[in-house]
């Protein structure tokens, strides 16, 4: 079964984080070792990191079909940072990803305890209906 | 790569005979060199060379030899390696294991049915995930490569190769001899190894047409698999019952989706579609194991596919044996999917209402209370006793829970068809039989 770990963690305009460059370094090892693992198990589909909410659009279809852009967001709202797509055989192990993900080291290294939006692909075989 | 005469050209034929022989050329490399993973990897390789090579210069006149060299070769190549490495590494002498090399097949490198089934029971093993044991049997029994397995599944290659390769350092982790378990243990095992073949006809089958074009068939692959499996035990009921399952509801396959793709229940199928050869082959397979005696959980869900198969219209459908049948399988392999179906057959014999009232047994089960398929199946029923209105709630909330998205169209067309009026209702179209 295929997940989506959605990491929604940026706020428009705050920019890159201004951490200490240890931290930084932690922060990004991190990453690059849970995704490492994640691909050693055989369970990563994707991943993807977003750029900054600052390189947004928000689009629309005109009259015309063309599109019409629309430039920056609202500070309070929150954005996606960055997702991964795994195949794994339970929502459980989905879960103990995320966790992990969650975990990631912040400023000073402790866990930053993001918020990630876990959410089942719509990719199951259809069974006999009646 | 060989001196053997080039002969035969390359046809849709040489594929099969490459996907047939993969096993069996893996079973002798294994025997010989105790150890699974290396031989799997020397022998996929073995079969991308062929796959690169035979289409352009001719299938050799020994396929079989073909491949048994050039995976020996790897292997060899692999060892040595190795060897040097370990050398580089320790500096300590070791006496380098010299592999010659077969001029022709020895008697000793023919093939063995044992080892086939030794390596099904291998790539089923119980320290292994369903996902792992799944791709690791296609790849070594089924003789696909790792790309065609990745697109099936829509992974990347990388990560088909990651998930195959932990499952073989699993198997070797468990530390498992190669050779045939016990007939205790295999009896004990088979259930595991019939159930990563019914997962991957499953995928096969419930996958939409399009995706099908696109990908490899895998329950084709299944009924192919399972084919081999019957060869090797056929005296064993079960697996007999599994391929008798696969045929029998395989042959719906043409009608249970339409031009769209949408999907057509089995009531609105059109039974003409459906592939009698199939069928045929499937009651023959279920009336031959049914005669031996104990019926296992395979046996009845094909016994319960090959009655709806034998009703030329869904109103002729013997709804009493099949709710029989469901009676014998709660007992046999009892499951809340089971009593799910169970419930239908109910309503189906004894009216809407005593269907329902079994489904609130499975209201506080936590396995299903969460699950879509409990809300469409009570809102079929609902349908049925003319309760639109809760009909149409609960087809909404399984269309809302789903995972599927042809049965999340299905089931909210359901509920806009009750909502608008249109199409008549429940009973005019699936009227229970007494």
């Amino acid at each position: 079964m295929k997940y989506i770990l959605m990491m929604n963690t940026m706020r428009a305009r705050q920019g890159v984080p201004n951490w200490r460059q240890a931290d930084l370094q932690a922060h990004i090892a991190f990453m690059k070792n849970l995704n490492r693992g994640l691909h050693e198990s055989g369970e990563l589909v994707s991943a993807e990191g977003l750029t900054f909410p600052e390189q947004a659009k928000l689009v629309r279809a005109g009259k015309d079909g063309a599109p019409i852009t629309d430039g920056v967001f609202p500070e309070s709202k929150e954005f996606l940072a960055g997702f991964w797509i795994v195949d794994v055989d339970t929502a459980e192990r989905a879960y103990a990803i995320a966790a992990e993900v969650s975990a990631a080291p912040g400023p000073g290294g402790a866990a930053l305890s993001m918020p990630i939006e876990v959410r089942p692909i719509m990719n199951a075989p259809s069974q006999e209906m009646f | 790569m060989t001196s053997a005469a080039m002969t035969r050209p390359w046809d849709t034929d040489s594929e099969h005979l490459l996907r047939e022989l993969a096993p069996r050329v893996l079973g002798v490399i294994a025997r010989r060199y105790r150890d699974f993973a290396s031989a799997e990897d020397a022998v996929q390789e073995a079969l991308l060379a062929a796959f690169m090579q035979w289409p352009q210069e001719g299938v050799p006149d020994n396929p079989f030899g073909w491949l048994i060299q050039v995976a020996l070769r790897r292997i060899t190549d692999q060892a040595r390696s190795e060897i040097a490495r370990r050398r580089r590494e320790t500096t300590v002498a070791m006496e380098v294991e010299t592999v010659a090399l077969p001029a022709d097949i020895e008697p000793d490198m023919s093939m063995d049915p044992n080892d086939t089934l030794i390596l099904l029971f291998m790539c089923c093993h119980p320290a292994l995930t369903s996902s792992s044991a799944i791709a690791l049997t296609l790849r070594a029994l089924g003789g696909l490569t790792t790309a065609e397995i990745a697109n099936a599944f829509l992974v990347p290659e990388a990560t088909m190769a990651q998930r195959i390769s932990r499952a073989k350092q699993s198997i070797k982790a468990s530390g498992v001899p190669f050779g045939l378990p016990s007939p205790a243990e295999r009896a004990q095992r088979l259930p595991a190894v019939l159930h990563v073949l019914y997962l991957i006809f499953n995928e096969g089958y419930a996958s939409s047409v399009g995706m099908r074009l696109q990908r490899l068939d895998l329950a084709r692959e299944a009924i192919r698999l399972a084919r081999g499996v019957k060869a090797l035990l056929p005296e064993d009921a079960e697996v007999a019952g599994l391929l008798a399952l696969m045929l029998l509801t395989d042959a719906r396959r043409a009608a249970r989706t339409g031009p769209d793709e949408g999907l057509i229940p089995l009531n609105k199928q059109d039974r003409t579609l459906w592939d009698r050869l199939e069928i045929a082959e499937g009651i023959e397979l279920l009336t031959a194991a049914l005669s031996k005696g104990a019926v296992g959980l395979y046996q009845l869900q094909a016994s319960i596919a090959a009655v709806h198969d034998e009703a030329a219209r869904a109103e002729d459908t013997d709804w009493p044996q099949i709710l029989a049948l469901y009676e014998l399988l709660r007992r046999v392999a009892p499951s809340p999917m089971v009593t799910l179906n169970h419930a239908i057959a109910t309503a189906m014999v004894d009216g809407p209402s005593r269907g329902l009232e079994l489904l609130q047994s499975l209201d506080s089960d936590v396995r299903l209370a969460e699950h879509y398929r409990l809300d469409a199946v009570r809102a079929h029923l609902l349908e049925m006793t003319g309760d639109h209105e809760s009909a149409v709630r609960h087809y909404r909330s399984a269309a809302s829970r789903t995972t599927s998205i042809p049965e999340q169209d299905y089931l909210m067309a359901q509920a806009a068809r009750l909502e608008e009026g249109l199409g008549g209702t429940g009973e005019e179209t699936i009227a229970p039989r007494s």
